[in-house]
Order: C-alpha cells, then structure tokens, then sequence
C-alpha cells in the first residue's frame, strides 16, 4: 500500500553567512494511513523541521517527500499552500486559535478556505465541534476555553479540511496529563478509527502508549536508521489517568 | 468568510479610534480645502460666467476680469453691425472706493449694466427687484458684505467715489473672489463711480444668434473691430480663474494644503494597519499554514482598509458637511459638489488601500514555519 508520507534521504540545511547548519542528514521515513508515528528527540534535533517539510511550510535541501503520492521537493513556494490545504491538517503546541473568532468561527475558517459556502460551513463545523465533545461551545471564544479545549477546537479545525494527513507539533505540551490523554485519544481515533496518516512531534513521554511507532531523531538522523521502535500499544498509557472521552 | 477581518479591526478599539481620527481628519482636511479651491474658482470668473453672454469684448492685453482697461464706447455700433451679433451691450466693472457712514472707505467692485437688456444682471435677489436699478443713484449690493460696507436695509444712502448711492436691493452668494463686493448699478452711474468718461467703456459683452458659430462670430469681430480683443465666456473665465488661483499662487496653496491632507491621512492609516497587521502576525502565518493563499491573506487586509474607509468617509463626510454650511456665512465658502463627494469616497478608499500596501508586503513575507516556533 502506498505511504502517505515518504521521505527518502531528506537533507536540510539552512544557510547562515558563511556556514550553514546541517538540520536533516538523510532521513528516510514512511508514514502510512492509520499509522499513529511518533517523533521523538531532544530539542534542535531536528524532528520540527522533519515535520516542517512533511507539511511542505519548509523546502528541502535535497532528497525526496511524496504526499499521498505527490512529489513536493522542487515544487514552487507558491504551488505549496495548495497541497498543504488539500492534503495536511495541523495541530500546534500553542493551538493558534484565532482569537477574535468564536469556535465555530474558527473550524468555519478552514472550510472557507476549501472553498465550502458559508450556509454549508456553519452546520459543518458545528458538526465537527460536536464530534471533538464542543458542540455547545460553538459562539464561545478561545479566551473563555480551557487548554484542552482550545486543542479540540484547534483538532476540529485540522478535521475540517478532511486531510488524510494530521500534524502534530508537541499538541499536549500546554495541558495537564489528564487534559492531554483527552487530546491523544482523539488523535489516536483519528489514526486508527478514521484512517489518516498522524504525525505527532513529542517531548511527552507521558503519551508515548498511543504511539504505533517511535522514531528517535538524533541530530538531523534517526537514531536507527532504516528502523523505528514499535512500541506495544497501551503499554505506557496504564500510567496515566484514565479517560474515556475520544471522537464521536 | 469568517469574519476575521471586522473582528480584528474592532478588537483594539484604541487604535481603531486613531485609525478613524487619521482618515476623519484627512476626509476634512481635502474637502475644505478642496472645497475652497472651487469656492474660490467660482467666485473668481461669477461675474463672467453668470453674464448670459456669449463673447467678451476688451481692450488689448487684459488678463482677467478686474484689469479692465476703458476704449471707445463707440465701437458697440461696430460689434453690432457684424453678422451673428444678436446683441451687445457695454459693461463696466471696476474698483472704487464705497464711504461708510463712520467715515471709513471699503474698495468695492461697480459693476456697470444696461437694466433693460439680460446680460450681467444680478442674480438671486433676496430683496428689491433689477428694475429698482433704474430709480436715481440706486445699487444692489450682497447681503454677505452689508456689515462691512456698513448697510442696515434697503434706502440707505451711501457715497462711491465721490458720489451718491442708494442701496435699493440685496443678493445671496453672489461672492467675490478679492476682498472687494461687486455692487450692481447702471451703466451710467458705474461710469460716475469710476471717473470713466462718458465715450468709454470698459468692456462689450455679446450675445451670438442662436445657432450660429460663436467662434465664427469671435473671428469676425476681430476683423471688424480694431485693438481689441474677444474672447469666448468660457476663455475669459478661465483666463480670470487662472490667474487668481494660479498666477497668484492662492491655488495652489490650497492644493498643496489639499495634498497634505491626503498624506497625512495615507501616514496615520498605514501606520495603524502596519501595527494591526504585526500585532496579529501569528494569525496570519497560521493561515498560511493552513494553506491559505497569499491572496486570501490580502483580502482580510483590503477588507480592514476598506471598513476604515467607509466608517472613516462617513464620519469625515458628517463633520465637513458642518462645515461647509458653516463657511456659507463667511467671506470664503466652501463648497462641496455631489460629484466631489462621491469622489471623495473613492480618494478615501484609494487612501486605506494604497496605505494597508505597506501591510501586504509584511505578510508576503510571513515564513510560515513560525507557527511552529513557540
């Protein structure tokens, strides 16, 4: 089956005067549908610029990335937003909610952007904001939301493209352990109950359980390359406070 | 479209006031002085362009209305015998000094006219008729310039150059452009006034046939009519016009003041978008991230710019209309023509736009791997 990521001696290197900075040394990765793939490493190892490029906001320097098949090294800057809504939903550590726009207002955002009349988008997005457990905070704004509510909406937003692929950058790093067991399972749904391709950038061991795979990246490297480390599922998640909230 | 853009603008309600006050004080600043460029053009060619003539007969070298130099008035007979002549009349406009009762003289400007013939009567009567002209040392006078020349009402005897005048009527809006009032009287009196002797005339307005080559007609009284000159209505207005606003150098400072205001308006607008548009940077890199278009970027910044404009045109158009109905009591109106208006909105929303510019090169420039920085 073909990947919905692949990543073939990927090499970044950003140019700085002189020097440059050698971020990714030749990664190789493949990420597949209903695969929940974890990146882990210490900070500037260079698993958000790995995730960066997958999510085609980065350019490489050299190698290969195919979205759902898609070759996107050496595509124009200006032929990237455009894949990035067709194909990629993403989710951020600081939610980046809008936050002069209610929560419908932002999910309703991203079908604007794929071109869904407003009559079609406000149902829609009422529709996903009920599937993340928010429908009743429809007209509320993100200052009157928790944290881990504000990463529901921010998920439902991410959904509302209906991306095959979902981008996380350490989405649980602001919220408590219980908060953000609420987000992995959701995520976890989305990988395994809903099919897509879920990447997640994490520093959190805590969540580490939810993962079908770990990749360790090591400057610029993984840490075994050609392999990741499976880890069982649930295995490190009986540590953890136990909830049942997941996607409707 | 979601509404991002009204949200954002109205969030910051401190700056969006700044914003309002730039483009309110921008909106004023171009329509009073604007506005005063047409008062001022209109005042200075309404002795020609309310003449109902179609030529204007001078002595050579005159550059506009208030440099008339006097010639015989006989060369009438000669400017009626020329084909397409309908009608011509002499006209006399000319500085004198008008003496008030407290002893103390005003210039004013006489204008000299046949009260039986149509062509440069006063117009707009608010009191007295053009025919009261004809009563003995009778003038008509602006009700705007009563104070300054001392006048109470109607019968009122004053002295103008040396000579008796009595005030039989008032006008409204009949403007002029020096600070010198037009008084209406008859030919011969005007002639009194201005110590013009009785063959002289300062100029000769004509009327053409109806149908007839104005031009054609202008040609041919050239030919027929020795050292003079003739110009069209529209050419000697134009001449005057030019020369008060431009020879003089008064136009262009209300242009330039004119100008000012649009800068100063286009400064204060892009300043506040330029800080909007930073203060809310992430915003716009999440977008990007999402995989807006650089173009849907654009559009929630023209969108913010266009509501300034229109918040900011309606509130400016508010205060200038105060104005402008203020300024009718004054010596300098400011006028406000509907297509000036409407203009004024475009020039408002040209402004914003032109200034949220500044804007759209920021976030063009927005990497959208910020978003990911914490």
């Amino acid at each position: 089956m073909q990947a919905a990521i692949s990543v073939r001696r990927l090499i970044k290197k950003y140019e700085e005067g002189a020097t440059g900075t050698l971020a990714l040394r030749g990664v190789d990765l493949d990420v597949h549908a209903g695969e929940l793939l974890m990146l882990m490493g210490p900070s500037g190892s260079g698993k958000t610029t790995l995730l960066s490029i997958m999510g085609c906001i980065l350019t490489a320097t050299s190698g290969s990335v195919r979205l759902a098949g898609t070759e996107v090294v050496g595509l124009r800057e200006k032929d990237l937003p455009a894949l990035r809504l067709e194909h990629i939903g993403f989710v951020f550590q600081g939610f980046n909610l809008f936050p002069t726009l209610t929560a419908g207002e932002n999910v309703e955002l991203m079908l604007d952007l794929k071109g869904v009349p407003t009559a079609k988008a406000k149902p829609r997005a009422q529709e996903l904001l009920g599937q993340v457990g928010l429908g009743e905070k429809y007209r509320s704004f993100p200052a009157d939301l928790s944290g881990g509510q504000k990463q529901r909406v921010a998920i439902a937003r991410a959904l509302a493209g209906d991306p095959g692929i979902i981008l996380a950058d350490e989405p649980t790093a602001a919220l408590d352990s219980h908060t953000g067991r609420n987000v992995m399972e959701m995520m976890s749904d989305l990988a395994h109950k809903r099919g897509r391709a879920v990447v997640i950038v994490t520093h959190d061991s805590r969540v580490l359980g939810f993962a079908d795979r770990i990749v360790r990246i090591e400057d610029g490297a993984m840490a075994t390359p050609g392999e990741a480390e499976s880890v069982p599922a649930g295995l490190l998640a009986q540590s953890l406070p136990q909830a049942s909230v997941g996607l409707a | 479209m979601p509404p991002l853009a009204q949200r954002n603008l109205f969030h910051d309600k401190v700056r969006l006031a700044v914003t309002l006050t730039g483009i309110v004080f921008s909106v004023v600043l171009i329509v009073v002085q604007l506005g005063l460029f047409i008062g001022f053009t209109t005042a200075t060619s309404n002795l020609i362009d309310h003449s109902g003539a179609d030529l204007w007969i001078t002595s050579k070298n005159v550059p506009y209305v208030e440099q008339g130099v006097a010639f015989s008035e006989r060369k009438l007979n000669q400017v009626r015998t020329v084909a397409g002549v309908a009608d011509a009349q002499k006209i006399i406009a000319h500085w004198t000094q008008w003496k008030r009762h407290d002893g103390g003289e005003d210039s004013v400007q006489i204008v000299g006219i046949n009260v039986d013939d149509p062509m440069e009567q006063p117009w707009n009567l608010v009191e007295g008729r053009v025919q009261d002209l004809k009563s003995p040392d009778a003038v008509i006078l602006d009700e705007l310039y009563q104070q300054k020349l001392g006048v109470t009402r109607v019968g009122e005897v004053f002295e103008i150059g040396g000579h008796r005048a009595r005030v039989v009527g008032f006008t409204r809006g009949i403007r002029s452009f020096t600070t010198s009032p037009y008084v209406f009287t008859t030919f011969k009196n005007a002639q009194n006034y201005t110590q013009l002797r009785e063959d002289q005339t300062l100029f000769i307005l004509v009327k053409v046939v109806p149908g007839a080559d104005v031009e054609q007609v202008r040609r041919d009284l050239l030919a027929r009519v020795t050292d003079v000159e003739v110009f069209t209505t529209a050419q000697f207005s134009h001449m005057t016009t030019f020369y008060w606003m431009f020879t003089t150098g008064a136009g262009v400072a209300v242009l330039i003041a004119a100008v000012l205001g649009l800068v100063v308006g286009f400064v204060v607008v892009a300043q506040t978008i330029y800080a909007t548009t930073v203060d809310h940077i992430r915003e716009f890199g999440t977008l990007k991230a999402m995989g807006a278009p650089n173009s849907y970027v654009y559009k929630v910044i023209m969108k913010q710019a266009a509501i300034s404009a229109v918040i900011g045109y309606v509130l400016g158009m508010i205060v200038s209309v105060f104005v402008v109905r203020g300024s009718q009591a004054g010596g300098a109106a400011i006028l406000m023509p509907m297509p000036m208006a409407v203009g004024m909105f475009f020039l408002t929303l040209a402004m914003c736009i032109g200034a949220a510019l500044v804007s759209i090169n920021k976030v063009t420039r927005i990497d959208p791997a910020m978003v990911f920085r914490g």
